[in-house]
């Protein structure tokens, strides 16, 4: 054959029908790559979602369970034309809504191609119910049940957490969960997501070429279980958070409550809160959530920074002991407060000189101040600063200062001042005792949360030593961190707590007119021990704090209670802890102090509050 | 005067079956993929009216009677004579549908009337091969005539251009294909080089670097010039080291620069600022050996690099500022220069699965899950090769190639067995252009050519491009069977 130009193009005709053959033998035999995904393009998964795992009181009640709910489901390449009308009635939801939707598949058919998507959310079933009834007359429509919470118990949003959709920043962060999972965000639901949120399962199916499902991929061999969730034990007394719950409706703060011998958490109430009947839907409330001034996604009881107020004298009297530079019959003198150069702190009138167990009962601020300035002025140490340091470790040993190390979530550490800190402030060597003198009292630099407070009395109340504050109780198939079992010793010898033991036994239990603080307190036949604080609020009114724990000897149960803009601790902190404490010692409030119950339930104090 | 009644032959042998029997072959083919693309969880028949495939069965019956006209009605004389018209009537209709046609996916170059819908750049193919093959067959016209060829040109561009400005570029780059047959006429085959050269750079200098780009450019006109001038020692001893050890030069300086990072004129630009220099300095020398040699091969081969390098800093600007977005991001997916599996390299990637999937006999007729499932774009127009290749196979999908191979080898064999010019550069025009929709298309399909919307000859969906291939082949198996009647 000549090699004219006839030849040479028909040569090069043959060279690109050789090059497009061998790129057709390339991809169709020689490469699988194209055969598997085509066959993900033809298999079906449909996924199964597991159940959560039911979370319960320690009393085996039920606190979180599931029930069913539907979610709509549409394939947008199935549907035909229907009447959009009837739809909306059924589910109560508006036309436009619909269309939106529609046009949003429309908008995305390429990338939805025959798949499903979710149209509409958790629909209760008396709702899908009168859907199913009619869905032959939407193609393309269908129900998909899932398990959404159930919550037996009014035992607080923020205590509990809610669970929701994850979504695309989550995805990021925990790659492991896919778009339309659903996880716990708050509270015990984000703390024990791992245990609760099982394994999904799924069904895989193969679809022939016109989209019907043909068979099981393989007969159903790869298909999967879905593995419900872990049941979590937690350490809530459901009753009594109930009745926590009830006690601080209509008012800002918290109450926390922990078994001294355990360090388990009975009861915590951050108020105002979320309502459980909120949290099951949380994204429709979302905004009304939002919106509130009063913060109730706020979980004061872990992540709000107080100053302890007067229930931190305890801390100052059992450092002093310690350090030898206060004895339980040192008397100091108390003339309306503590005068130091042209300046006074104030105190209340009541009986002087005192001892430490008088100065625990009446609550002196002068005492305290004395007993600090010993502590700081204290000559086994070089400088002010060295002692400040000192004091610092006492207090850091009791826990204040920082994280616990407590399983609930987002915990707060709070703050304890250091030398360095007014260093920083006043320059080095620009302060002395009276310039941080408010400490004593637990005003000034001391920031610590209802649950600092509230293990401060277990700490108390065990004689020297806490466990740390947890939530969730070791169960058949969850093992807690062995660092709960373990005793954390305070600084202080045990020796000391007795002396401390009493002045609170007498605050509360030596009746009215003694000069007791907490009297209110009182509940015949149950020893409770207490001290009352009442913190200075910069933002209005002061605040109501009081601990408490009881009995005396092998304290059941110690509570904080901590309310914002409540006034003197006695009034409003001290009943409604020790209500707590009666209802959880007793099981039911006696007779004579029912006026108080009613007079705490019914009583309003978001007005003096001021709003954000 | 009535040709037919002068035959000494019979109709049967003057017509050449083999093209028409490959034709029927291919539409059919068609329809049925159509058919197979487009079905959907209701079994329709293939010829309900309502759906692609029965659409499809009124433009076939309606282009075989369009053959019959052609063949037997028309006098294949006129086409001479009304080219010129036709072809000004053409380009009238090109301009008219940018203002008066309806916009489709971007670009204006379909007319509607009502239903249905025309893209006047199909006629423009028959337009121009006649206009073609008219100017071509004039007595006394040379191709390395210089006006005969701007004229030439000038044919081919000016639709060209209107069809680009149509945001049709696909449709545009069928013309380039028109270079085979000035090729045939006589066009020198450097041209050809040329453009492939220009191509290489302009991908080469996306892809990798302006450094390499220049390196292999001056290595393969360097090579070029000692294969025609026979010098191949001179160039092993001389060119080959300096053009390795350019080769090596990026990565002896990376690998300085990694332990001295102060050595800055060691980095891109200043490799590429010493290539320049040498390159710089060659140049020079060989414009005076080509002076001194009278060597004009050589001069424009110096030309052609000196351009080259030129081309090969406005890629950039050509790149970004002259191709609109989504052809950009069509050649980046195409170059793998980005992946994409989701946006644009989703077509490419959902038909290559398609036909991958497929195997070497295919899922069977209708079986196909990737065409049908809508995984698969345009399935029925530009994208109907998925369908063959995954229910056919390999098997099936080498048939249809082969076909197409087949119709072309046979249009060349009788354009060159003609006596009559008009009739040969016709024919190659048709080559041409079937050419181009085959390699473009299919090439799109299985990842070797961007996305380039244009159909497949005779079995995409759609009754412009099958009425316009109809009438483009069977003008010309009329011409050859005017010749044929002689023999």
């Amino acid at each position: 054959m000549k090699l004219n130009r006839k030849n040479k193009l028909l040569a090069g005709l043959l060279t690109v029908a050789v090059i497009l053959l061998s790129k057709l033998f390339y991809i169709q035999i020689v490469n699988n790559r194209y055969k598997i995904d085509a066959s993900n393009n033809s298999m079906v998964y449909s996924i199964i979602y597991p159940t959560r795992g039911i979370i319960y009181d320690r009393n085996g009640k039920i606190l979180v369970g599931n029930k069913v709910a539907y979610d709509l489901l549409v394939t947008p390449k199935e549907v035909e034309k229907f009447d959009t009308l009837t739809l909306c009635e059924i589910l109560d939801i508006s036309p436009e809504f619909v269309r939106d939707k529609m046009n949003e598949y429309r908008k995305n058919r390429r990338r939805i191609g025959y798949q499903s998507v979710v149209m509409l959310k958790q629909i209760p079933p008396e709702t899908y119910m009168k859907f199913a009834e009619l869905s032959y007359k939407f193609p393309g429509f269908k129900g998909q049940a899932r398990s959404i919470r159930e919550y037996p118990y009014d035992a607080g949003g923020n205590l509990l957490g809610y669970v929701s959709e994850v979504d695309a920043d989550f995805i990021k962060r925990n790659p492991e969960y896919k778009s339309g999972d659903y996880a716990g965000k708050t509270g015990i639901e984000a703390a024990m997501e791992q245990e609760l949120k099982g394994e999904k399962g799924y069904n895989i199916y193969l679809r022939n070429s016109r989209n019907r499902i043909e068979s099981r991929y393989r007969n159903g061999e790869m298909d999967k279980e879905a593995i419900p969730g872990n049941e979590v034990t937690t350490t809530i007394d459901a009753e009594l958070q109930h009745y926590g719950q009830m006690l601080m409706e209509n008012k800002v703060g918290s109450l926390v409550a922990i078994e001294p011998s355990t360090g388990e958490i009975l009861t915590m109430v951050s108020s105002p809160g979320i309502n459980v009947s909120m949290l099951a839907d949380i994204g429709k409330h979302y905004n009304e959530i939002a919106s509130n001034p009063y913060k109730p996604m706020f979980n004061r009881a872990v992540q709000a920074p107080y100053p302890p107020g007067s229930v931190f004298k305890l801390v100052n009297g059992l450092i002093g002991l310690q350090e030898g530079v206060l004895a339980p019959d040192t008397y100091y003198p108390c003339s309306m407060g503590y005068h130091f150069g042209g300046h006074k702190l104030g105190c209340h009138a009541h009986k002087s000189p005192i001892n430490l167990e008088e100065s625990i009962m009446m609550s002196c601020n002068a005492y305290y101040c004395y007993v600090l300035r010993a502590i700081l002025e204290n000559r086994k140490y070089s400088s002010i600063a060295e002692a400040l340091d000192k004091w610092n470790e006492y207090v850091k040993s009791f826990g204040f200062g920082r994280k616990l190390g407590s399983d609930f979530p987002s915990e707060l550490g709070g703050s304890i001042p250091d030398a360095k800190y007014y260093n920083r402030i006043y320059g080095k060597g620009g302060w002395k005792a009276t310039t941080v003198i408010s400490l004593s009292i637990g005003q000034g630099e001391i920031g610590c949360t209802p649950l600092h407070l509230a293990n401060l009395c277990a700490t108390v109340a065990n004689r020297g030593y806490y466990y740390i504050p947890h939530i969730v109780k070791a169960s058949e198939n969850i093992v807690i961190d062995p660092k709960y079992y373990e005793k954390q010793y305070t600084m202080v010898d045990t020796a000391h707590f007795k002396k401390v033991i009493n002045g609170m036994y007498r605050a509360v239990n030596s009746g009215f007119g003694s000069g007791g603080t907490a009297s209110i307190a009182a509940v015949e036949g149950l020893e409770i021990c207490g001290k009352t604080g009442t913190a200075q609020n910069p933002r209005g009114a002061d605040n109501s704090v009081f601990i408490c724990f009881a009995p005396k000897d092998n304290p059941k149960i110690a509570v904080a209670a901590y309310l914002e803009n409540a006034g003197f601790g006695a009034t409003w902190a001290a009943p409604i802890a020790s209500l707590l404490v009666e209802k959880y010692l007793e099981g039911e409030i006696s007779e004579s102090r029912k006026p108080l119950e009613q007079r705490v339930l019914d009583g309003n104090l978001m007005d003096r509050v001021k709003k954000e | 005067m009535r040709l037919n009644s002068t035959s000494r032959r019979s109709l049967a042998e003057t017509i050449d079956w083999k093209l028409v029997i490959c034709y029927l072959l291919l539409i059919f083919i068609g329809w049925m993929n159509i058919y197979a693309s487009v079905h959907s969880s209701e079994a329709e028949s293939i010829l309900d009216m309502g759906s692609r495939s029965g659409k499809q069965f009124i433009w076939i019956i309606s282009a075989i009677g369009l053959a019959g006209i052609i063949l037997f009605i028309f006098n294949p004389n006129i086409y001479e004579s009304f080219s010129f018209l036709f072809y000004i009537f053409t380009l009238g209709m090109l301009i008219a549908v940018i203002f008066l046609g309806v916009e489709v996916k971007g670009s204006r170059s379909w007319f509607a009337f009502g239903d249905i819908r025309f893209q006047p750049a199909e006629i423009s193919k028959i337009a121009t091969s006649l206009m073609l093959a008219t100017v071509m067959s004039q007595s006394g016209y040379r191709i390395s005539n210089f006006r005969n060829f701007i004229i030439t040109a000038l044919v081919i561009l000016v639709p060209m251009v209107i069809i680009v400005a149509q945001s049709e570029t696909g449709s545009a780059l069928v013309y380039v294909g028109f270079i085979f047959m000035l090729y045939r006429e006589g066009l020198s085959g450097w041209l050809i080089a040329l453009m492939g050269l220009v191509i290489l750079t302009f991908i080469l200098t996306l892809t990798t670097s302006s450094y390499v780009s220049i390196l292999v450019l001056g290595s393969v006109i360097g090579l070029t010039n000692c294969l025609r001038s026979g010098k191949m020692k001179k160039w092993l001893y001389t060119t080959l080291p300096v053009i390795i050890l350019f080769s090596a030069v990026p990565f002896i300086c990376k690998s300085v620069m990694e332990s001295r990072p102060d050595l800055t004129f060691l980095s891109d630009g200043g490799q590429l600022y010493l290539l320049l220099g040498v390159s710089a300095a060659y140049t020079v020398y060989s414009v005076y050996e080509a002076y001194r040699e009278r060597n004009l091969f050589k001069g424009l081969s110096v030309l052609t690099f000196t351009v080259g390098i030129l081309l090969v800093f406005s890629v950039d600007f050509v790149f970004n500022e002259v191709l609109q977005d989504h052809q950009r991001k069509r050649i980046e997916v195409l170059l793998g220069m980005k992946e994409d599996p989701m946006g644009v390299g989703y077509n490419v990637n959902q038909s290559m699965i398609a036909i991958g999937s497929g195997g070497f006999l295919g899922k069977g007729f209708m079986n196909g899950t990737q065409t049908t499932y809508g995984f698969v774009p345009e399935q029925t127009t530009d994208f109907i090769f998925c369908t063959i290749g995954e229910e056919w196979g390999f098997a099936g999908s080498s048939i249809v190639i082969l076909l197409y191979v087949f119709m072309i080898w046979r249009i060349i064999s009788d354009a060159e067995k003609s006596r009559e010019n008009f009739t040969r550069i016709y024919g190659y025009c048709v080559a041409s252009c079937i050419f181009m929709h085959l390699f473009i298309n299919i090439g799109m399909t299985i990842g070797l050519m961007p996305v380039i919307g244009i159909p497949l000859p005779f079995i995409s969906y759609g009754g412009s491009s099958l009425w316009a291939f109809t009438i483009l082949l069977f003008i010309f198996i009329a011409l050859n069977k005017k010749e044929s009647k002689y023999f």
